[in-house]
């Protein structure tokens, strides 16, 4: 059997063996206790009849999603340059970079809203906060880790810092850029997700999928929450998969990851 | 009156800080058109040495001057070819070669040019466009010496450059370089750990010690320009590889 064909059947067949026990599992619970697990049926079903305001809702979560995303990619690599150019900056700045990536985001929310205002604002700057961390930390990993034979290289040829940094430090930290980028692609959309359920409203946009999941689970509609879990997913999906395809653009022709598809 | 040298080195004294002496008092001159090998135990500061003329690292005490001036100043004369490739990996072979062009501010014809010059030097023109990782480790390392010759140095300083490579590899690289001087006048300092491969090359071959590094000996090299693959399998050759062997031996013998 070809590899290619198994690199299909195999993945398909572990997901009907997913949906096969989830069915067992349902069944298995007894009527009266069954409207807590929907089945992938009903999910669809409600997915239909709510395609409209979830549609929406995924479309504002999307874009909270991408300016927080964009911001802290934007923000990230200004700072991870600033603290790549002096050790003397990193040590001073690097432990309050810790400090912001472990405070609970979620405990200043509500205070966010009043500082930022409801809705997009909230969700913009919660993401942002979310995808910064393993951007800059990434990021100022890369640019400090250029090959030592290479900055001698640049040295013996007098070139000047600018050249340095760009035509050297720069290229040289995109395997680390990209390695940053996948995993604030996975947070950018679950970091909309929560600004939008802690902070998002109704209020002029309807608000985001985080929204409509609480609404949902006040409703006790929960075949839509499920829907609802699922359009998240496909919106990661999305996110990382342009992440994946970019950092294929920018690297395979010269980057050792990618050696064996080239091969 | 003798002609100004080259390359100078008056009673150079290498420590780092407060550190070991890692050179003692080394005097040396080149003249246009040298091959001075280093040759010595490990821990003889022979690299060091290196990369003081390259000016990569200041002396403590004493002179040195490259064409008159100090190793910084001569900057635009000295290229170093290092013990690994050194390439960049998202840059393919012709623009890893025109790098240093660049860095100069030279007008990219020009760049064009030079590139295609040096690439053909060293028989790699029909790999302009690939990338390092595609290359043989042989052939990455003639990249890393088109790259050295793109700035036509008066002086090229090479760090062990075959060390990494197997047996046939370096002699043929060995072949390639003096066939390369025969088209380019530069001169040469070539630190290796092959007394075979220094005989071959050079017109000199200094012998040092350890602890401190110091030279040791000066062994000249009669055999006449052009060399070739016949070269090494004339009854001078060996003779010369064996008695350098043993200078070789008996410096490491007193070390130990």
């Amino acid at each position: 059997m070809s590899k290619r064909f198994l690199n299909i059947l195999l993945p398909a067949a572990t997901g009907a063996l997913f949906v096969a026990v989830w069915y067992v599992v349902r069944f298995s619970m007894g009527e009266e206790m069954q409207f807590l697990l929907p089945s992938p049926g009903d999910i669809l079903t409600a997915l239909h009849e709510n395609a409209g305001s979830l549609a929406r809702a995924a479309l504002n979560t999307t874009q909270g999603a991408l300016l927080g995303f964009a911001a802290a990619i934007i923000v990230s690599s200004l700072l991870a340059l600033a603290l790549s150019l002096s050790s003397l900056v990193r040590v001073s700045f690097y432990p309050y970079l810790m400090l912001l990536q472990m405070t609970p985001i979620i405990i200043f929310a509500p205070i966010l809203v009043l500082w930022v205002g409801p809705g997009l604002h909230s969700v913009v700057v919660i993401t942002f906060l979310i995808c910064f961390f393993p951007l800059v930390v990434n990021s100022t990993q890369g640019l400090i880790s250029t090959d030592r034979n290479l900055v001698e290289l640049f040295r013996m040829y007098r070139a000047s810092r600018a050249q340095e940094i760009l035509r050297l430090r720069v290229p040289a930290a995109f395997p680390y850029f990209f390695t940053g980028l996948r995993i604030a692609a996975t947070l950018a959309p679950i970091g909309a997700l929560v600004g939008d359920y802690t902070a998002g409203s109704s209020a002029g946009d309807g608000g985001g999928l985080g929204f409509q999941a609480i609404i949902f689970s006040s409703q006790a509609k929960y075949p839509a929450l499920f829907a609802t879990a699922a359009i998240t997913c496909v919106l990661g999906f999305i996110f990382v998969a342009f992440v994946i395809s970019l950092s294929w653009l920018v690297m395979h022709k010269w980057h050792d990851s990618y050696e064996r598809a080239d091969a | 009156m003798p002609p100004v040298p080259l390359i100078e080195l008056r009673e150079v004294t290498k420590r780092y800080g407060q550190g070991p002496v890692v050179l003692d008092r080394v005097s040396l001159t080149a003249q246009p058109g040298d091959f001075v090998s280093l040759i010595g135990p490990s821990g003889c500061g022979k690299s060091t040495l290196l990369r003081l003329i390259a000016g990569l690292n200041p002396i403590s005490t004493g002179s040195i001057t490259v064409d008159g001036q100090t190793p910084e100043q001569a900057a635009a004369e000295l290229a170093f070819v290092f013990q690994e490739p050194t390439l960049l990996p998202w840059l393919t072979v012709g623009k890893n070669i025109a790098l240093p062009q660049q860095l100069r501010g030279v007008a990219p014809a020009a760049i064009a040019a030079t590139t295609q010059k040096v690439l053909d030097l060293v028989r790699l023109d029909s790999r302009a466009r690939a990338y390092p990782r595609q290359l043989s480790g042989g052939q990455k390392m003639r990249v890393s010496i088109a790259r050295a010759l793109s700035l036509s140095p008066k002086i090229l300083l090479l760090d062990e450059p075959f060390g990494a490579l197997d047996e046939m590899t370096r002699e043929h690289l060995n072949e390639e370089l003096l066939a390369i001087r025969e088209h380019q006048a530069w001169a040469a300092f070539f630190v290796t750990h092959s007394v075979a491969e220094a005989v071959f090359l050079s017109n000199r071959i200094v012998v040092m010690a350890a602890g401190p590094g110091r030279i040791h000996a000066e062994i000249p090299v009669p055999f006449a320009y052009p060399r070739t693959a016949q070269t090494r399998l004339s009854r001078e050759y060996h003779d010369l590889v064996a008695e350098v062997s043993r200078v070789l031996r008996s410096v490491e013998n007193a070390a130990a």
